[in-house]
């Protein structure tokens, strides 16, 4: 932008379009606040039950660190991709963009996969979400977590169609920039997770 | 033979069969009333060839002006049902003394008083006031539209459908018998094995979901599309007051959500969040639906105090004493109000250095709240008083307020609410505050801005004959109900012994309630006779009452577009300096862009309440398609760029010209 | 003239309500306002002090809000001082965020003072010693165990007078409120848990009691008699109890523990022991092998 504000013609409707730009992604972190809540409600209610285990497993019984490690990095590696394919975005380069959500989106399902052979291994062995109240807050809030990359999914693809279809156009890059918003804030709620379940976790703490 | 039939129908019935229709005649009376009610408007709608019309002017609609109509029109529905349920209530515990057991069960009584409580919460006073909200902030902030049209539409469609979850209740089903906040673990599949806390939880959901939105939706409205010119310190104090709101809202009901997901998942799927056993923890179900409860009660009592900022200083003639102290009470009350929740469970057993802290939280909203009080009474002193109804709906609330607010700093004394906590003194309590402080605001808002909305005033008389019928009965059902709560009369009972002398107070109370109702007959009484009466009553200025902010300026009925020329501000009161100053109007048209009507928010809504029935009844497979719908529609949806479509600077100035000549349109 | 007649109808018909609820209130019996134990009597005291306090900035309110109305009603409006443009006065505001203030800051001395005072879980002093007992809040009746005793009750607390008892209170069924209004405030009884309560009656008499939270659909019927009697009529119901009543083994606990509503009082001897202890196992313990949901 600002190297053409120079040349541009500021008319009323580009400053219309742009007001309607802003108000749009800033309505969209009004909504990331609200869904922080959320999950902060989640966390509340996981930190009340987290020893409620009711004979059943603890956390040092179940987590295995390195495999989390492995969702970790698949995710880490996911929001960083999907870091450069808004660059892309931006440079309006269309097939770069198309790549690294191609990229993001394959991270993003490797996850997936991930924790839901995590889930059901958990399941087989008898240790699903009825066992105890730790449980069920266990896969309440890592399962939220799950649900919101799936959205978050979904949305790549129909982006990626977008894409195809309409280009990299101000609505285009709008939306690649909320979903690239929403790609990160799941990022920062996985830290929190990876923290707070896993570590804290089989640390004991 | 038998069992393959059976297993046929629970897959594609799921819970349901014809053992779901109500039992006894008062609930048969009850399921045809609901579906005798929408049944007569139906007929209505096709003898007089309405349906296209309703579906273009209304079902379609993405103007905020319509859907505020449309929240109000609900609300009064459901206060209507709300109203019925009282009656019920009522007569049962006139009745139900020593020997007598009144007209109802047990069961169907406890059913009615969680419909009721559920009802004017959700569907009554969260209706009123977003249908206020809807109305009336676009025109005071000078927007042409909220933020986001088509959420807006999909926000009230969702309030609608989670209205009609809560009546299809009474045709197939039960609802909770819980009380409104449906503590587990009586709300657990164990105590409550039937459909009834499913409907509670599903209707709240998605009722809750489209508020969530509307929020977003308005907050976003009021920070980025005020007028040029209208600062923070220069908005109207009900703008001030609606974003406090809906930043309380924006806060509170993601905890909501989670709350009754989690209440959902217990049921559902067998989880453990709040069961007695298996590591549950019932407690946290109270804190939790608490942490959303408490600052449910300022969303609504913020815009209430909006409401009666505006007419108290247009009544008095008058700027709003003390525009800067009413800010800061506002962000007082707003961030106080997180920290309070504690209070509604004194009797836990918690140590006293939480209780102390929660009960002192507690009485310290009183200082912002006492504040505003006074500061209205100073916009009154020195000013130029009209006691028009919005003004009697003003005296009363500040009375009926002050008496209910007393009993609420009581209360906030731990070892006194030892006392009186789940009596009905708490249920006088906090009808004062609902009811008188609420309630009587949306009815003062909706009196002074009907006119804004519909080119008419509505009839004075009547108007006064309602606020005499509400206050004194009001007054004769409630005062009767703190001195039960000192009898150790507690809530929800079906039944009492007839040595216990309650009787005379109940009866007393039933004839209040009585009044009550016939004040909402007269209210609708009022809004026929208005509507017969309105050639009489035209406002053909615009300005009716002499008005102080930017809905004044503009002809009424408001044109669709609002605002044919968007004002500038420079100043609070913006219209009211306008009027002082008669500059020469040197604004141009312009093109505006106006979102096309669409089907799809109704759609969605539709989809989510299909959803939520399904899932209430276990009928999965439904469940699963509706919810594959919903993505689906929104993808469509995303897919469609042009949304909206320009009106013609040219054709803005004619239709301007029109309007202002007084043409209906 | 119209007017005035009304004016002179509706004061009239104020005062005769005025009138006709103090006889009533006078004649009628609030247990609250009439307490019979030593923490009723505390929290009754506390109550007035509280409502005297808020009257104090309370009432002067309606008193300013008539003036106000009446003084510069549009109608008695022709004199009156008239400043549309007034919108603010430091002073003044300042006054009024004060006066509210002080009041809190008075209010909330006395509510941290009273609520360390009146904690339920304080025991109270006397040259008695105190009695305990055990209450389970089960569908839709209250089972009262005294353990010393060896004696259990169903709806109906026998209490010697002028001797401090503590409650041990939980459920067997949805949370309940445990709450004899004229003895002292209430507490909740909830499953899997231990609440404690003391009181001490100092009145001799029959007094009402009841569970102030819903609990399902025979709530209304869990009313029980709180029965406050001397020390020798007390202890001699505990050893006729002892010798005539039925015992209270854990088979008979569980057929009470099934729901029924409006129970006639009943009384038994020699309670199994850890009734009470293994009824909130029962929630918190994974190898309990009793009926868990």
């Amino acid at each position: 932008m600002s190297e053409a504000a120079g040349e541009l013609k500021i008319t009323n409707e580009l400053i219309a379009k742009y007001d309607k730009d802003t108000k749009t992604v800033f309505g969209f972190w009004v909504y990331l606040m609200t869904d922080c809540v959320l999950f902060a409600s989640l966390f509340a209610v996981f930190a009340v039950l987290r020893h409620n285990t009711y004979g059943g497993p603890t956390a040092q019984n179940l987590f295995s660190l390195p495999y989390v490690m492995l969702e970790t990095m698949a995710l880490l590696t996911s929001s960083f991709t999907a870091g450069l394919a808004l660059l892309s975005a931006q440079r309006k380069r269309l097939k770069h963009t198309l790549f690294w959500f191609g990229v993001t989106f394959t991270l993003g399902l490797t996850f997936l996969v991930l924790e839901l052979a995590e889930f059901s291994r958990f399941v087989a062995q008898g240790d699903s979400w009825r066992r105890s109240g730790f449980l069920s807050s266990y896969f309440t809030l890592v399962g939220t977590h799950g649900l919101h990359i799936t959205i978050g999914l979904i949305w790549m693809i129909v982006m990626m169609v977008f894409i195809l279809k309409r280009g990299l156009n101000d609505t285009t890059l709008k939306r690649i920039r909320m979903l690239s918003l929403f790609w990160h804030f799941l990022d920062v709620v996985w830290i929190f997770i990876f923290t707070i379940v896993y570590l804290f976790g089989v640390l004991g703490v | 033979m038998m069992h393959i039939f059976n297993l046929m129908a629970s897959f594609w019935l799921g819970r349901l069969s014809l053992k779901a229709l109500p039992p006894n005649p008062i609930q048969w009376f009850g399921a045809s009333l609901i579906i005798l009610v929408p049944g007569m408007i139906a007929v209505l709608l096709t003898v007089t060839k309405r349906w296209k019309w309703l579906y273009k002017e209304w079902i379609t609609t993405q103007d905020p002006k319509k859907i505020g109509v449309m929240y109000i029109l609900v609300a009064i529905g459901m206060l209507l049902r709300g109203g019925a349920d009282v009656a019920l209530i009522k007569t049962q515990q006139a009745l139900s003394v020593g020997a007598s057991h009144g007209i109802l069960s047990a069961s169907h009584f406890q059913q009615i008083v969680t419909a009721h409580g559920t009802i004017m919460i959700f569907f009554v006073a969260m209706g009123l006031m977003f249908g206020i909200i809807n109305l009336i902030v676009p025109l005071q902030i000078g927007s042409r539209d909220v933020a986001f049209p088509f959420l807006n539409a999909t926000s009230f469609w969702l309030f609608f459908f989670g209205m009609v979850l809560v009546n299809a209740s009474l045709v197939l089903g039960d609802f909770a018998a819980t009380g409104w906040l449906a503590y587990p673990p009586l709300s657990e599949l164990r105590y409550s094995p039937t459909v009834g806390v499913d409907y509670w939880i599903w209707s709240l959901q998605i009722a809750g979901v489209g508020s969530l939105l509307a929020a977003i939706n308005f907050i976003v409205t009021i920070l980025k599309m005020r007028v040029k010119g209208m600062n923070f310190m220069k908005m109207p104090m009900f703008v001030w007051s609606v974003l406090g709101s809906m930043l309380l809202v924006a806060f509170a009901f993601p905890i909501l959500t989670a709350t009754l997901t989690l209440l959902a998942l217990d049921r559902n799927l067998g989880m453990h969040f709040f069961t007695s056993g298996a590591g549950g923890n019932m407690m946290m179900y109270v804190n939790l639906i608490w942490a959303w409860g408490h600052p449910e009660v300022y969303i609504l009592i913020l815009p209430a105090f909006g409401v009666f900022s505006e007419v108290v200083a247009t009544y008095s003639k008058k700027r709003l004493f003390g525009y800067t102290s009413m800010v800061w009470a506002i962000a007082a009350i707003v961030l106080l109000s997180f920290i309070v929740w504690l209070h509604h469970f004194f009797t836990m057993g918690a140590g006293s250095d939480v209780n102390a802290f929660f009960g002192i939280m507690t009485m310290i909203i009183a200082i912002p709240t006492g504040v505003k009080l006074f500061n209205w009474l100073f916009t009154m002193y020195r000013g130029k008083i009209r006691l028009d109804s919005p003004m009697l709906w003003f005296i009363g609330f500040v009375v009926i307020f002050t008496i209910g607010g007393m009993a609420g700093v009581l209360m906030a004394v731990p070892p006194i609410d030892f006392q009186l906590h789940n009596s009905l003194f708490l249920v006088a309590h906090f009808h004062m505050m609902i009811v008188g402080g609420v309630v009587f605001a949306d009815f003062a808002a909706i009196t002074y801005w009907f006119p804004k909305i519909f080119g008419f005033k509505l009839n004075e008389t009547l108007g006064r004959w309602v606020f005499w019928l509400w206050l004194v009965g009001f007054l004769m059902s409630f005062i009767p109900l703190y001195i039960l709560g000192f009898m150790g009369a507690t809530r929800r009972l079906d039944h009492y012994s007839a040595s216990l002398g309650w009787q005379q107070l109940f009866i007393v109370s039933g004839i209040g309630a009585a009044l009550i109702g016939a004040g909402v007959g007269v209210q609708l009484l009022q809004f026929a006779y208005s509507i017969y009466k309105r050639k009489d009553n035209r406002d053909k200025t615009g300005d009716p009452w002499d008005g102080r902010s930017l809905e004044w300026s503009l002809p009424s009925p408001v044109p669709f577009y609002n605002f044919a020329r968007l004002p500038e501000v420079s100043s609070r009161d913006a219209f009211w300096e306008a009027k002082k100053s008669r500059l020469k109007d040197r604004r141009k048209y312009e093109d505006i862009e106006i979102p096309k009507n669409t089907p799809l928010a109704f759609m969605i809504a539709a989809l989510a309440f299909i959803f939520a029935f399904t899932v209430v009844w276990h009928i999965w497979w439904l469940a699963v398609i509706a919810l594959l719908s919903i993505i689906t529609l929104i993808i469509v949806r995303s897919m469609d760029e042009q949304t909206d479509y320009i009106l013609k600077a040219s054709e803005v100035e004619k239709l301007d010209s029109l309007y202002l000549k007084g043409a209906k349109l | 003239m119209l007017r005035t007649k009304r004016r002179w109808f509706v004061a009239l018909a104020l005062i005769v309500i005025v009138v006709l609820s103090a006889i009533y209130l006078a004649n009628v019996n609030i247990p609250i306002l009439e307490p019979k134990g030593v923490i009723a009597d505390k929290e009754f005291r506390l109550l007035v002090t509280v409502t005297v306090l808020m009257s104090i900035v309370a009432l002067p309110v309606f008193g300013l809000l008539i003036y106000i109305v009446w003084k510069y009603n549009e109608k008695n409006h022709t004199k009156k001082k008239y400043s549309p443009d007034w919108e603010s006065n430091k002073f003044i505001e300042g006054t009024w965020w004060a006066i509210p203030t002080i009041l809190i800051v008075i209010l909330s001395v006395i509510t941290w003072n009273a609520t360390y005072a009146l904690n339920p879980y304080n025991p109270i002093a006397s040259k008695n010693s105190t009695l305990n007992v055990q209450v389970i809040a089960l569908d839709w009746k209250w089972l009262f165990i005294y353990p010393a005793l060896k004696v259990a009750t169903i709806n109906k607390l026998m209490l010697p007078v002028n001797t401090p008892v503590h409650f041990y209170l939980t459920a067997d069924a949805p949370m309940n409120s445990f709450w004899i209004p004229q003895l002292s405030g209430q507490i909740y009884a909830m499953p899997g848990m231990q609440t404690q309560l003391y009181i001490l009656a100092n009145q001799p008499g029959e007094y009402n009691g009841w569970s102030a939270n819903i609990s399902g659909i025979g709530f209304a019927g869990m009313m029980f008699k709180a029965d406050v009697v001397s020390a020798t009529q007390f202890k001699a119901w505990a050893s006729r109890t002892v010798s005539s009543a039925p015992a209270l083994s854990l088979a008979r606990y569980n057929s009470l523990i099934q729901p029924s509503a409006y129970v006639k009082t009943r009384f038994f001897s020699n309670p199994a022991t850890n009734i009470f202890s293994q009824t909130i196992d029962k929630y918190m313990v994974a190898d309990y092998h009793g009926a868990v949901q």
